[in-house]
């Protein structure tokens, strides 16, 4: 009998829902004497989010760099979107950061540039995007950011929270399946901090983007796991409560003098009895 | 002790090591695509038009003071006649090439330094790799050609003020004749010495931009660090502006005269 299933390519496989697209096996690193990271393993799965908590210090925002290639890990093994890119040289890591996105921890938009040209720099820089095409997505993703009217400002008349609102229209402007937050919140009034946070659930839950939120804040990173973003009749996002099952797809890494103590969902951590933990939750 | 000079010997050859690679991955850059034209116009603009003022006045009182030095010392052997000569060869063959070298590295080393400084210790370089660029093809390479080019542009214009500045005090100050000045000028320079001061500035320029282009990229400690690789930039780019000379020097006088 003829067989006529055609199998998958590891395009199909990876954007299947459940399909691992980051994957950390044991990995270390250290800067000279200091360990920073120490047999840290993880997997993130598409459309979800993995939220990593810890003090200053611990090793969270170097894992985001291995990830994208920025900083190489001295040993483990490192997937991303199927590659494995601690094998991968600069030239190309090129391809994997087509489909991931960094908001780094003060923004880091290019001061020489407007938000628009910071926000489209990867479509007008990057790609062969015609230029009215890209004008018009650094419309729609400044339009979803709640900034369209700032397109023309500089980075330096931004707030805080604007400049790291544009950081993360500039991460999702070439549409990266992956997006990784590195203390996307940190040092922002509650209220603007709830803004960046919805921005992060509006991302995961209506357009299917699978994160990496890193930060010490636990109000946040609590409200961006147990929250989720829906969109009514009307056309219009509201932030609910998220379901059970949603909930469950929000999982939390602590990390501790660069080695991993807790790994589990909200409920999880909450119960946890581990006198660090408790600290660091009260 | 020997601790403390192992560490400096280590840290000097591994800064040693990092110059080399960035000044390879710079040179393919300039040679190979993805070529930003934009940054590289920006950079020319910025490098060589930005550069202008300073050059042009440094050279103007650098051929002015040389004239009336040179003026006093000929008037003891009655050859203040040929005060043009000295000018043109001092001019052309050593202080314009050295002196707006180290105007560059004062104005272009400094900004170079500070602004990519500022760039690593925002986490700017960081972006600009996470958003698929090369920060060497993108920052560098602008700048690479920008200097390379732009300064015996610049070493042109200085030569030419300064011996206009030298000709100012000779018919005014000095009371030499116009025509004898310019004869004496041209009287002196050999094709040689041209050669000599159009070539030094090709490699004192490409000194300066990579010796900046490396010490920003290498900054670290926050403002604080950006502050001391300014420093760092201009001190280096100067030392090595003048040492870059004279063996560029030797190096001429064994192959052109």
């Amino acid at each position: 009998m003829e067989d006529t299933a055609t199998p998958q390519t590891a395009e199909e496989i990876l954007s299947e829902p459940g399909a691992p697209v980051v994957v950390f096996d044991q990995v270390q690193l250290a800067f000279d004497d200091k360990v920073i990271l120490r047999n840290i393993s993880f997997t993130l799965i598409s459309g979800h989010t993995k939220i990593i908590l810890g003090a200053s210090g611990s090793g969270k925002s170097t894992t985001l760099k291995i990830i994208t290639g920025l900083l190489r890990a001295d040993s483990g093994v490192v997937w991303v979107n199927g590659e494995r890119v601690d094998q991968l040289s600069e030239k190309e890591m090129m391809n994997v950061r087509g489909d991931l996105g960094m908001i780094f921890q003060e923004g880091a938009l290019f001061d020489s540039l407007t938000v628009r040209e910071n926000v489209g720099y990867k479509l007008y820089e990057e790609s062969d995007m015609p230029l009215e095409q890209a004008h018009r997505r650094v419309e729609e993703v400044l339009g979803w950011v709640g900034l369209a009217e700032y397109i023309d400002r500089m980075p330096s008349e931004l707030s805080g929270g604007q400049r790291r609102r544009v950081a993360i229209a500039r991460a999702m402007a070439f549409k990266p399946r992956i997006l990784l937050y590195d203390e996307a919140t940190t040092g922002l009034d509650p209220i603007t901090a709830t803004t960046v946070d919805e921005e992060i659930m509006k991302l995961r839950d209506l357009e299917h983007v699978s994160s990496i939120v890193v930060t010490h804040q636990l109000r946040d990173a609590f409200y961006v796991a147990t929250h989720m973003a829906v969109r009514n009749d009307d056309g219009k996002v509201e932030i609910v409560r998220a379901t059970p099952e949603k909930e469950r797809e929000a999982e939390f890494i602590m990390i501790r003098d660069g080695v991993i103590i807790f790994e589990g969902d909200a409920d999880a951590l909450r119960g946890s009895t581990d006198p660090y933990i408790q600290t660091f939750l009260s | 002790m020997l601790t403390l000079f192992e560490g400096w010997g280590k840290h000097a050859a591994l800064e040693v090591q990092e110059y080399v690679f960035l000044v390879r991955a710079a040179i393919v850059g300039v040679v190979t695509r993805p070529r930003y034209r934009y940054d590289i116009w920006e950079q020319f603009d910025r490098i060589g038009v930005g550069s202008l003022t300073v050059v042009v006045l440094t050279g103007f009182f650098t051929g002015a003071a040389l004239a009336l030095q040179s003026g006093l010392t000929l008037d003891q052997f009655g050859g203040r006649s040929v005060v043009g000569r000295l000018i043109s060869a001092s001019m052309i063959k050593e202080l314009g090439p050295v002196l707006t070298a180290l105007m560059l590295t004062g104005r272009v080393g400094s900004g170079i330094a500070a602004e990519l400084g500022s760039m690593v210790v925002t986490d700017q370089i960081y972006a600009l790799r996470a958003l698929g660029t090369d920060p060497v093809r993108k920052l560098v390479v602008p700048r690479l050609l920008a200097g390379f080019f732009m300064a015996p542009v610049l070493t042109i214009i200085s030569d030419f003020v300064g011996i206009v500045g030298g000709w100012l005090v000779a018919i005014f100050q000095l009371q030499v004749a116009s025509g004898i000045y310019w004869s004496s000028v041209t009287q002196a320079l050999y094709m040689q010495d041209v050669w000599m001061g159009l070539i030094k500035p090709f490699v004192l320029g490409f000194v300066i931009v990579t010796t900046a282009c490396h010490v920003g990229l290498r900054t670290s400690g926050g403002t604080q660090g950006v502050g001391q690789s300014t420093t760092v930039a201009v001190v280096t780019g100067s030392v090595a502006v003048i040492a870059a000379d004279y063996f560029v020097t030797q190096v001429l006088i064994k192959l052109l005269y």
